[in-house]
């Protein structure tokens, strides 16, 4: 029978660069910004550390190649230290965490990091550059690109639950609004300017029904954390993070082909968050989660992610989140108060590392503006999210006081 | 007696004005002409055409494919053997493509009558289809019209071709060289007097000659013409009456025929093709395609649209939107990239696009998944969206969920769509386009469309 991961694995120590369009820096100034804060944080050297997983989607897209693990000993100058990358698209992030997780559970190692990292800036462009006909598939979906396929669910929300355009534009533009409100009480965070709902329902459509704020942006930046086996986590600080569990879901990928999809919910979000509550012990999130970090790429990705995490009723959203303000530091389940992907930024396979830093920070009391800071915070989730609807694979990691 | 067993044509959604041309080029160009849409060239709108000649029949039963166009889409590499595969035709058929001349499709009729009376073959599908772009802020603008038309040919037909005339000759008056976009041509007088008037003359009454009738025999004439005025001269210098004279589309002829009609057919290009038909039995419907597509357009609201659709500009190109494409996992995929095959669980019943590995639903191996055709389903839009900056010709590029009839969630783009009507729920259908040139190569695969 498995154990699980609930409180074998600690955090020590967690750092972040500043996201955005980082012109004066490669993804090796990255990498280093974030593990040199780590470690710092941990109170431990690079040297220390015995194995390192990386998580990038593609890291620097300027080479247009897929690195290995050697970005990372060339960024820190690690002799040797075994370095594994992992892919799993916009969730690569935690995925590293969890290869790191998993390598010191199973006693492999004593001292670990997990690294999300990518530069999306030296391309010449500014997309993410999967757009290209044909790129992953020769004809099928050649020209599907990430906002046309998330406004897809937009649609099929809005028409599932009766919302007129413009009800439904609003609830997605509060989102946003929330967003921005975050990006600007935090320092490192990639757009800190406030918008008002007025600004985003005015604003140039991407794909309708999203328009320019309900996307997020391009961004450069890396985060990273710092493991241990739970026992040994008072060697090293008191207020250590325990990983209180973990779950994973490749979805089928078969989403949009199904006639059954209705786009609404997430069914590989779901699984990923049931498992999750399961190691973590979860019976009530109301109750027992105290602030979310979810993969809100989109306004409507925030939106029907917090449902299909069982943080809100199926089509309540508006009733239970909206109307209430409850996403707010100080509203009844905060989430995204770091700015979330929208405005903290998303540099792809960085992102998930990313929301560990800030839920570690909020457990600790250590948020950089004291104005965000969530009061009394235990328990956090932290959501990653890869590929587009109906085709995703979804991560949700749980953290927690020991 | 061998003849038309059953007919099909195609005319594109979009239209381009002579007011848009106006604006451009000033002028006093009036009337509209039909312009292929971006995603659209000879090959597709021939496989539109077919689809419809082909309704209720049963494909197998056809053993040639004939095309016939002097714009199709490769120099080398067979258009028919492509559309064959769109069409789900059988394997062991025989396929040719006709080019280079305006005749190209009435030559191709004689042959394909050949090869039933020969009775190598049992049915010869013949496709006509021709995108040419005329040069622009020219005469020809609005002239020259994209469509295609496809002909069913057989024995025991209703539409019964009693015989033909054919005359070839080396007379030069419109040409392209090999990495022409436009057609280049010698003065309209010389060509008139020259060329059309007597070449189609000799052809025509030649074969009215050997078929002991007269101009007055004929119910409808229908003939090709290379602008109005030619027509005019032509159907005066025939001493026919106005009543005779078809407007020169000649499904639309059909749609209208009456039994016991006899009807002429006249066509002119390096020489001249002249058919004798007789409607002898109720005319195998086609669904009025010719009157409905008339009907059903959408007007190109700005010339830069038009120039974007046949590429007559030069246009910023970025490396994030260099595009790709694979010949030998299409090649792979054939089976629906091309054939529009999906899968019918054995086990569970559902139906499903692409072809599976497993039931997406029961998980049933493929051993028990039976290929489907799924091309000529039905369907209603379950959700979409309309995406400003993907780098389509036509943009916003609309990305589709539809459900077909009979079960089947088809993902996909929309195309000949008017954006601002796109509802959840609106009829939809599936049709085989161009969808993106990568490496040198033409992409096709199926869209969606709003039912039209």
């Amino acid at each position: 029978m498995s154990e699980g991961i609930r409180d074998k694995v600690a955090i020590i120590g967690v750092g972040c660069s500043r996201f955005g369009e980082r012109w004066d820096a490669g993804i090796e100034d990255l990498i280093k910004e974030a593990s040199v804060e780590a470690c710092e944080d941990a109170g431990i050297e690079i040297r220390d550390i015995q194995a390192i997983w990386l998580g990038t989607a593609q890291g620097s897209q300027q080479t247009g190649g897929v690195p290995t693990g050697i970005v990372v000993s060339q960024s820190l100058q690690t002799q040797g230290t075994p370095v594994t990358r992992v892919e799993n698209a916009c969730a690569s992030g935690q995925e590293a965490v969890r290869g790191a997780a998993y390598g010191v559970a199973s006693g492999a190692y004593d001292l670990v990091m997990a690294i999300g990292a990518e530069k999306l800036k030296d391309t010449g462009y500014g997309g993410l550059g999967g757009g290209a006909p044909g790129k992953w598939e020769p004809v099928y979906g050649a020209f599907g690109s990430a906002p046309g396929r998330y406004a897809m669910a937009a649609t099929a929300y809005f028409a599932k639950y009766g919302l007129a355009f413009e009800e439904g534009k609003r609830i997605l533009a509060e989102i946003s609004v929330k967003s921005h409100y975050y990006g600007v009480k935090n320092p490192k965070a990639h757009l800190r300017r406030e918008v008002t709902v007025e600004e985003v329902l005015n604003a140039p459509l991407i794909a309708w029904p999203l328009g320019l704020f309900d996307c997020c942006g391009v961004t450069d930046g890396a985060a990273a954390a710092i493991m241990v086996p739970a026992s040994m986590a008072k060697k090293y600080r008191k207020d250590y993070i325990n990983i209180k569990g973990i779950g994973i879901s490749a979805g089928a990928g078969w989403g949009k082909e199904r006639e059954d999809y209705d786009f609404t919910y997430w069914d590989a979000t779901q699984m990923a968050a049931r498992q999750a509550y399961s190691e973590a012990g979860i019976k009530d999130v109301h109750k027992q989660i105290d602030l979310v970090e979810l993969h809100d790429c989109f306004s409507i990705a925030e939106l029907i992610a917090t449902e299909s995490l069982f943080l809100c009723e199926a089509g309540k959203y508006k009733q239970e989140f909206t109307d209430r303000r409850a996403y707010y530091h100080d509203g009844e389940m905060p989430v995204n108060v770091s700015g979330g992907l929208k405005s903290f930024g998303h540099p792809i396979g960085a992102s998930g590392c990313r929301e560990t830093y800030e839920i570690c920070k909020q457990i600790q009391g250590k948020a950089q503006e004291p104005s965000r800071q969530i009061k009394d915070a235990m328990i956090g989730l932290s959501h990653n999210q890869g590929g587009h609807p109906g085709r995703f694979v979804c991560g949700v990691i749980i953290y927690g006081m020991p | 007696m061998e003849g038309i067993v059953s007919y099909g044509a195609y005319i594109p959604i979009y239209r381009l004005s002579g007011e848009i041309v106006r604006q451009v080029w000033g002028g006093g160009t009036r009337g509209e002409r039909a312009v292929a849409n971006a995603d659209e060239d000879s090959l597709t709108m021939g496989v539109e055409a077919a689809r419809v000649c082909l309704q209720g029949i049963d494909k197998c039963t056809v053993d040639a494919l004939y095309f016939a166009s002097t714009t199709a889409p490769y120099k080398e590499k067979q258009s028919a053997s492509i559309i064959a595969a769109a069409l789900d035709l059988r394997e062991d058929i025989v396929t040719a493509d006709f080019s280079d001349s305006l005749r190209s499709a009435t030559t191709a009729l004689r042959l394909a009558l050949d090869s039933v009376k020969s009775g190598s073959v049992n049915r010869v599908l013949l496709i006509g289809s021709d995108c040419r772009i005329p040069p622009p802020n020219s005469d020809l603008e609005l002239v020259f019209g994209d469509g295609a038309v496809a002909l069913l040919i057989g024995r025991d037909a209703s539409i019964q071709i009693e015989g033909s005339f054919h005359t070839s000759s080396e007379f030069v008056d419109i040409w392209r060289l090999e990495y022409d976009k436009l057609p280049k041509r010698w003065e309209d007088r010389f060509v008139a007097e020259q060329g059309y008037l007597p070449h189609m003359q000799k052809a025509i009454f030649a074969l009215l000659r050997a078929h002991n009738l007269a101009v007055k025999d004929i119910a409808k004439a229908c003939f090709y013409a290379h602008d109005a005025r030619g027509h005019r001269n032509m159907a005066r210098v025939l001493g026919l009456d106005i009543t005779q004279v078809q407007e020169p589309l000649f499904d639309k002829a059909l749609e209208e025929a009456k039994i016991g009609d006899r009807m002429l057919l006249a066509n002119y290009g390096d020489g001249a093709d002249a058919y004798v038909i007789r409607v002898a039995g109720e005319v195998r419907g086609n669904g009025g395609s010719v009157r409905r597509y008339l009907e059903s357009k959408m007007m190109l609201d700005n010339y830069g649209k038009y120039i974007k659709f046949r590429n007559l500009m030069e246009f910023e190109q970025t490396p994030e939107h260099t595009p790709r494409t694979s010949l030998s996992q299409i090649w792979r995929e054939r089976k629906w990239v091309y054939r529009c095959h999906g899968h019918k669980c054995q086990k569970c019943g559902k139906v499903q696009f692409p072809l599976q590995k497993y039931c997406m639903y029961c998980q049933a191996d493929e051993k028990l998944l039976e290929e489907v055709s799924l091309s000529d389903k039905k369907g209603t839009l379950f959700t979409f969206s309309i995406d400003e900056r993907a780098p389509v010709i036509d943009p916003p590029n609309v990305l589709a969920a539809v459900n077909l009839e009979g079960g089947c969630r088809f993902f996909s783009q929309m195309t000949d769509r008017h954006v601002k009507n796109i509802k959840v729920g609106m009829p939809m259908e599936l049709t085989f386009r161009r969808i993106h040139d990568a490496l040198g190569i033409h992409n096709y695969f199926w869209k969606c469309k709003p039912a039209r």
